[in-house]
């Protein structure tokens, strides 16, 4: 068999109209508008935040206090971003198990119509998507007043049992205002996000390999180990992170619940605490030119640090739903 | 093979594998009534159990710690009684779905509770004079006096700066969409990255970036508040589009192609009508979203106390920040205000969802199914097209050009 037997692929080429290229201009510039605003919110942020930079230098990284009146300005991040760490993680403790396991139970285990009426599988779809629609206000309030009255019992308790542990020390013996009770709530808010991710990487489990595991006679404890999580551990992680980066940014909620304390606190039961949004959001318009200056030099670090935290959960996320 | 569900009686002789009498048939996901009974009684047992405990531990006080504790409690009984009874696989499968069924009334409870809070709390100020009055000479500091003012202003500004930020931020988001899924290119994997990165933006950090570029020029406004909304909601209406995008079929697009339509007619008379419901629905929700928001405002709106209907100049108020603000206040029937204004912000965002649900629904309801619509708009396309091309005789169809 010759190869010169084979005619050419017919191949096709497009001359595109005027509307056409105008039409791709259009949304071509609406997609790069995204790189600019991100671009432009790192300016802008960066040079409005540049006199307190100047005025502290790199202590602004490592400084406790927040002095931004007066002959000596003396102020940094320090203690905000630790907070704004130790919300997060404490966010995550309750919002990974809580999320993931309603994600798998929308997606294995709910009817899609319980009794017969009840359409669970798509009511709890909506409801997950609803509360993550509640304004972050009503968390904040109903966490301040309904959820910290509880929480002081427990937190009791831990500082009672753990507190040699160090973190679950209290020496203050005032248990409100804890950054145990502002992660619970930033927790909360957390699962929404993280709840509809996982979800939708659970979903891209290909059938073909369940219905083979099942059909092996693996119950359904065994598909979601052996099928489902190894099919979806990196959309999994991308969720967490990206619920992560929710946790740090959250400043409403924080600023309601949290009482503002400088010093470098690890203490998460005890009263006062600090984060870099809830900083923001408190102390607005205090403290002068350069308080203010300091505040978007705070939120340009808030910045930085959620964009490439997201950066790599969304190119994780991405390439998991790719893959699937 | 010890994985499968093989169940064996205890006590009964080792089963011959030629007789097909004692080989019980395995049902992994049976659930016979004595099972509910284990359920309950491992429930009622680890309530015991913690109770006890309870009350030796005295410190432990409040419902809340007591749930936490009771929860590993009860699952490990559960486990423990299942593997007792039967074997270790029923044992692990049932404590599987009973975290899980856990997991999912753990992640709906907050939201029965703060629904219940915030009617509980805000119902019984909410009054028409509450909805038509602002809070124009409206003292803080005194207690004397049952003026408490209303959230009249709040209201409107809540309902100008979304306005705005939907007008602004939906077509660019939609066409960023579009770009992403129907147009393509070379930085297509990247703006998706980029949007997946700035939908997890802190809102504040949008407020701050507002204030930086914008209300350092031109003082605080409506309208820079709503700026710092549209970026929230850039992202959010993004994502949604793209998803409901993708779900349109690539059927549709050949046909319309292959009738000779343009690129830009494709997406306008084929993808986006066949996508209308889910679009009208992922814009609702993240106008819902974007509504709630609070902390981009407080840099942008500033807050005030007198109506200002002008989203462009001057402070405005809105119900989020307004809530905030209340709550701060020492003065009960002030905060009861902030209660209201919380509630009105609630049924607002509720009712927006609902009608995105309502909407994003009729197109399975009214038409008989998902197929059965894209059987009508291929067909009315179709003839769209035809005709279309009938009237420019040619002219915008796609050269076609044989190579060699």
């Amino acid at each position: 068999m010759s190869l010169s037997a084979i005619p050419d692929p017919l191949q096709l080429k497009t001359k595109r109209s005027s509307e056409d290229k105008f039409f791709r201009g259009v949304t071509r510039g609406a997609g790069l508008a995204t790189f600019v605003i991100l671009a432009l919110i790192g300016l802008f942020l960066f040079l409005q935040a540049l006199p307190a930079f100047e005025s502290q230098g790199l202590k602004f990284l490592t400084n406790t206090d927040w002095q931004t009146t007066g002959t000596h300005p003396h102020f940094g991040v320090l203690s905000a971003l630790i907070g704004s760490l130790l919300i997060a993680i404490i966010a995550l403790i309750f919002a990974i198990p809580v999320s993931i396991a309603c994600a798998l139970f929308i997606n294995d285990y709910a009817p899609t119509k319980l009794l017969g009426v009840l359409p669970l599988k798509n009511f709890l779809t909506a409801a997950v998507d609803l509360m993550a629609a509640v304004p972050s206000i009503i968390y904040g309030m109903w966490g301040f007043f309904i959820l910290q009255p509880h929480m002081v019992g427990l937190e009791k308790w831990m500082s009672h049992y753990f507190g040699s542990l160090g973190i679950f020390q209290n020496t203050s013996g005032a248990y409100t205002s804890s950054f145990f009770i502002a992660g619970t709530i930033v927790g909360i808010m957390c699962m929404p996000i993280v709840t509809s991710l996982c979800r939708e990487v659970f979903s891209l489990t290909p059938p073909g390999e369940r219905e083979g595991a099942m059909s092996l006679g693996a119950s359904r404890a065994r598909v979601i180990r052996d099928v489902v999580f190894p099919f979806s551990k990196g959309g999994m992680i991308g969720a967490i992170m990206l619920g992560l980066g929710r946790a740090l940014g959250e400043a409403i909620a924080v600023a309601i619940i949290i009482s503002l304390t400088f010093p470098l606190n690890f203490h998460v039961v005890q009263a006062g605490g600090n984060s870099i949004a809830a900083l923001i959001a408190l102390q607005w318009g205090s403290g002068g030119n350069l308080g203010t200056s300091a505040l978007l030099a705070a939120g340009f670090v808030l910045f930085i640090i959620t964009l490439i935290i997201n950066m790599i959960a969304s190119r994780i996320v991405n390439s998991a739903k790719l893959a699937g | 093979m010890t994985d499968i569900l093989v169940e064996q009686e205890p006590g009964t002789a080792p089963p011959k594998v030629a007789s097909p009498k004692i080989i019980k048939r395995i049902r992994p996901r049976e659930f016979k009534p004595s099972d509910v009974l284990i359920l309950l009684l491992s429930i009622a047992a680890s309530f015991s159990i913690l109770w006890i405990i309870f009350a030796q531990l005295t410190l432990l006080n409040g419902a809340l710690g007591f749930v936490m504790l009771w929860i590993p409690t009860f699952l490990f009984l559960y486990w423990f009684v299942n593997r007792q009874m039967f074997t270790r696989q029923v044992a692990v499968d049932r404590l599987i779905g009973a975290l899980v069924t856990l997991g999912a009334g753990i992640m709906m409870l907050p939201l029965v509770l703060l629904t219940i809070f915030v009617f509980q709390r805000g119902l019984p100020l909410l009054s028409w004079s509450v909805l038509t009055h602002t809070q124009q000479g409206v003292v803080y500091t005194s207690t004397t006096g049952n003026n408490i003012g209303g959230v009249a202003h709040a209201l409107v500004g809540t309902i100008e700066q979304v306005g705005i930020a939907a007008a602004l931020g939906i077509p660019a988001a939609v066409l960023t969409a579009l770009f992403i899924n129907e147009v393509g290119g070379r930085f297509t994997k990247s703006v998706r990255v980029v949007v997946t990165a700035m939908s997890g933006t802190p809102a504040i950090v949008a407020g701050v970036f507002i204030y930086s570029i914008w209300v350092t020029r031109f003082h605080y406004s409506g309208f820079a508040g709503a700026l710092a909304l549209a970026i929230i909601l850039l992202p959010t209406v993004t994502r949604g589009t793209e998803e409901v995008l993708k779900i349109v079929h690539n059927d549709l697009r050949e046909a319309a192609i292959a009738l000779a339509a343009p690129e830009w007619r494709t997406v306008w008379s084929v993808v986006l009508p066949t996508a209308r419901s889910g679009l009208i629905t992922s814009v609702l929700l993240g106008v819902a979203v974007s509504i709630g928001e609070t902390a981009p405002l407080i840099m942008t709106i500033f807050g005030n106390q007198v109506m200002n209907a002008n989203p462009f100049s001057g402070p405005q108020m809105a119900l989020s920040l307004l809530s905030y603000k209340q709550i701060k206040l020492p003065i009960q029937s002030q905060i009861n205000l902030g209660y209201t204004s919380a509630l009105v912000l609630f049924i607002l965002v509720f009712s927006i969802f609902i009608m995105a649900r309502v909407l994003g629904a009729q197109r399975t309801k009214g038409n008989g199914g998902l197929i059965a619509k894209i059987g009508k708009v291929l067909s009315r396309t179709s003839t769209a097209d035809v005709s279309l091309i009938g009237e420019d005789s040619g002219h915008e169809r796609e050269e076609v050009v044989p190579h060699e």
